[in-house]
């Protein structure tokens, strides 16, 4: 006997929410968050909030963690989990800094790509091919990264005064480039105006402050970041526009069902991790030739885990993870500028949970509302209590924040299906 | 044929571990001829000089806390969770119970108790802000536990400098007040020469000694107990332990606070037997050892023992190498290949073994 569930007529099928395109509610986002910005620069009258200086800070802080969490995108797509990213990283720095001082910036920059693919292809070999737990074998990786070049400095940088176990010779900065009449840049030696910086000087709310942070994002910014920042919309079209995007990401969501349409799921698996390397050493690249000019152990200071988080945090979507990436670089360079204005942020984040709350009442999530309501309150409460926070807790910031943030969001998303499970050729389900 | 197919496993067993220290000893034999060493040359010296007494003696002290790291990441393997946060966990276990340490005064059995069970408490809880996270909210605990090693070392620095810093002591050396003498643990130098086993300088942390306790009960607790077998169960097939009644949530929890628990101990050879007190200079990274050495003992306490020595082995014997012209980091790249190539050949096995197992079945499947 069967049943057939009959719908009754005249019903759509789906939900009967109005759907909202995505652009209009991204650009809704950004508006409330500039608000917020503006709100919270005009209440403490910390300029630095949404000063042109913090933007271009943000920005160039956000490209390493964006880099790295679009690889991870890659990685993950495709099944693998890589938290390896942070080793991949480190050889990206180390190779970068290394053919860097020698053959200039840019060969330093596909040095550090190609360090950080060897670092992808060893994971790839360790969890494609042998099956191996994917979080033991990056984890692994990043032991083996951090020892390969402590020894390797040794051995490259013997008896240089300049340089040492820990430490590179300098590596020649990447150009910067501007745009000239809007942020002041000068174009064939013509000083041209600042018509940014004069609207950011006026000081009026909202528009001053959209005119800043527009200014941080236009003026002086490095050839390296214009890259970087191209990866991200590259990668979008790659990953959700071509057969080769599709393949991969079937292999993440059923790699036993794209083996049976005849995608070389291992091959592919490859691909992502590999790229997934390439890109964190990409990162890697980046902080030897733009945001520091020399490599340094220890220089990524855990970025390759934040990128990650970006990357989970943005639903394992580029655009979320680049949303993800600035908000991070946005803490750490507001904390890097002013120390003090981290104080502020206290202001914002709790105006942020307020917000969430009234969102989630409209929703009917009581608990939440509640949840988000009573920290909101609490930290605006501890805003108006306190003057500054103390200088070694404002370190803390960016990793404080990715723990609120995927807190409050991690319920919400989803990963690939088969992210994180070992496959193997041939296997029934 | 039973034995003879149970010859093959434990010869299948076996032949992992060796595989892989094979390769792991290619590897930095390769690493070794790069820098232009003779690489067998290198290895004689490292076994020659990390077998004299007091090197032995070092190398042991050195594995005390990796064993207990290994443990504490271990607990948490055998349940499908990944522990990252064992470094920022015993580093403020420590911090917090250096500190308390100095605040009472108790006689010495007491003492010494008083300020495990603080590094413990707060180890536990550390840890269980992850455990939390994840229970309520869903927080992947490989993802809070590195935050909360970053937001850890910003926390303690905060400590130590506003809070719990030893003010009356030296103002050039940032630390917490030294332990009075009953909560400073003596070493094994007595009980050793009794046994004819003294050697000249250090001698073996009296800590050694509660390790080797603390080991013997996790392998009862996980093996012999109901907690044990739950635990082990849902790290197994989380979906037959919730159908078999676990808890699957108050388990997660629970197993992040033993593991947090077993954490805080890690730092307590070291504070109660030498430093005592916390300072800059406290030794970091135990933890990271500890994902390895637990991986390297396939989380069990025997085999976690055994990684913990040959850790503590390679790293004591390489510092004599900087004689010879070598860079002692040999040994990172050393104990990074083991364990790459350890997971590798343990993987291999399992699958060679789960080929076996299908070829017999299918023997006796056979018609005659």
């Amino acid at each position: 006997v069967t049943t057939t569930i009959e719908r009754p007529a005249g019903v759509s099928p789906g939900p009967a929410r109005r759907a909202v395109r995505r652009p209009v509610v991204l650009l809704a986002a950004a508006g409330v968050l500039l608000l917020l910005l503006s709100a919270t620069r005009a209440v403490t009258g910390i300029d630095d909030v949404t000063s042109s200086g913090t933007a271009g800070a943000a920005l160039a802080l956000a490209v390493p963690i964006g880099l790295a969490a679009v690889g991870g995108l890659y990685a993950e797509r495709a099944g693998v989990v890589n938290i390896g990213l942070e080793g991949m990283m480190i050889l990206g720095t180390w190779f970068g800094a290394w053919v860097g001082y020698q053959e200039g910036p840019w060969l330093g920059v596909l040095a550090g790509l190609l360090g950080g693919a060897v670092g992808g292809l060893v994971h790839a070999v360790a969890t494609v091919t042998f099956g191996v737990d994917h979080i033991i074998s990056g984890v692994a990786i990043n032991i083996i990264a951090a020892g390969v070049v402590r020894y390797l400095s040794v051995i490259a940088y013997a008896g240089r005064s300049d340089a040492g176990p820990t430490q590179s010779p300098p590596v020649r900065p990447i150009g910067t480039v501007g745009l000239p009449v809007l942020s002041g840049q000068r174009l064939f030696g013509w000083q041209g105006p600042d018509l940014l910086g004069d609207l950011a000087r006026r000081r009026w709310f909202l528009v001053s402050d959209a005119a800043s942070i527009l200014r941080g994002w236009t003026g002086d910014v490095s050839l390296f970041t214009l890259l970087a920042v191209l990866v991200l919309p590259a990668s979008a079209l790659l990953l959700w526009r071509t057969a080769f995007g599709l393949r991969l990401r079937a292999v993440g969501e059923s790699p036993v069902a794209a083996e049976s349409l005849g995608v070389g799921v291992y091959r592919l698996k490859y691909a992502g991790v590999v790229i997934s390397g390439a890109l964190a050493g990409l990162a890697g690249a980046f902080l030897v030739t733009v945001a520091a000019n020399y490599y340094r152990e220890g220089q990524t200071g855990g970025r390759g885990f934040i990128g990650l988080a970006a990357m989970i945090f943005g639903n394992w979507r580029p655009g979320g993870a680049a949303v993800g990436s600035l908000l991070f670089g946005y803490t750490d360079g507001l904390q890097l500028r002013q120390s003090s204005a981290v104080h502020a942020l206290l202001l914002l984040v709790g105006l942020l949970l307020l917000l969430g709350a009234g969102l989630a009442a409209r929703r009917r999530q009581p608990v939440r509302a509640v949840l988000s309501g009573v920290s909101g309150l609490a930290l605006v409460a501890l805003f108006a209590a306190t003057d500054t926070i103390p200088q070694e807790l404002v370190g803390a910031t960016p990793y404080v924040t990715t723990l609120l943030v995927l807190s409050l969001a991690s319920q919400r998303l989803r990963p690939p299906a088969a992210d994180g499970v070992p496959y193997r050729r041939g296997q029934a389900r | 044929v039973r034995g003879r197919v149970d010859l093959r496993r434990l010869a299948l067993g076996l032949a992992a571990p060796a595989l892989a220290l094979l390769v792991a000893l290619l590897i930095s034999a390769a690493a070794l001829r790069a820098n232009g060493n003779a690489p067998f040359g290198i290895f004689r010296k490292m076994l020659e000089d990390g077998t004299t007494g007091p090197a032995l003696v070092s190398a042991v002290n050195k594995a005390v806390p990796y064993f207990l790291a290994g443990l504490a990441v271990a607990v948490a393997f055998r349940m499908a969770l990944f522990n990252i946060g064992v470094e920022g966990q015993y580093r403020l276990a420590a911090l917090v119970a250096a500190w308390a340490g100095g605040q009472v005064d108790l006689p010495r059995a007491l003492h010494v108790a008083f300020i495990c069970l603080v590094a413990v408490a707060v180890g536990s809880l550390w840890a269980g802000v992850a455990g939390v996270l994840r229970v309520t909210r869903g927080v992947s605990e490989v993802i809070s536990t590195i935050m909360l090693n970053a937001i850890a070392t910003a926390l303690g620095a905060y400590l130590l400098a506003h809070v719990l810093l030893d003010r009356a002591g030296s103002s050039n050396n940032l630390s917490t007040a030294d332990l009075p003498a009953s909560g400073q643990l003596p070493s094994l130098a007595g009980p050793l020469k009794a046994l004819g086993l003294g050697t000249r300088g250090d001698s073996v942390y009296g800590f050694a000694v509660v390790a080797a306790l603390v080991g013997v009960a996790v392998s009862v607790l996980l093996g012999r107990t109901r907690f044990g077998f739950e635990l082990r169960a849902t790290g197994l097939n989380p979906f037959a332990a919730a159908a078999g009644g676990v808890a699957a949530r108050s388990m997660v929890l629970r197993t992040m606070l033993l593991s947090g628990g077993l954490a805080g101990l890690v730092g307590m050879p070291v504070l109660l037997g030498d430093d005592h007190n916390f300072g800059l200079g406290f030794p970091t990274g135990a933890g990271f050892t500890g994902i390895a050495v637990a991986l390297l003992g396939r989380n069990r306490p025997l085999g976690i023992a055994f990684g913990a020595l040959l850790f503590g082995f390679l790293e004591r014997s390489s510092q004599s190498l900087q004689s010879a012209g070598v860079p002692p980091e040999i040994y990172v790249i050393m104990q990074g290949s083991i364990v790459l190539a350890v997971v590798v050949a343990y993987e291999v096995v399992r699958r060679l073994r789960e080929a076996q197992a299908e070829r017999s079945v299918r023997m006796v499947g056979a018609p005659a």
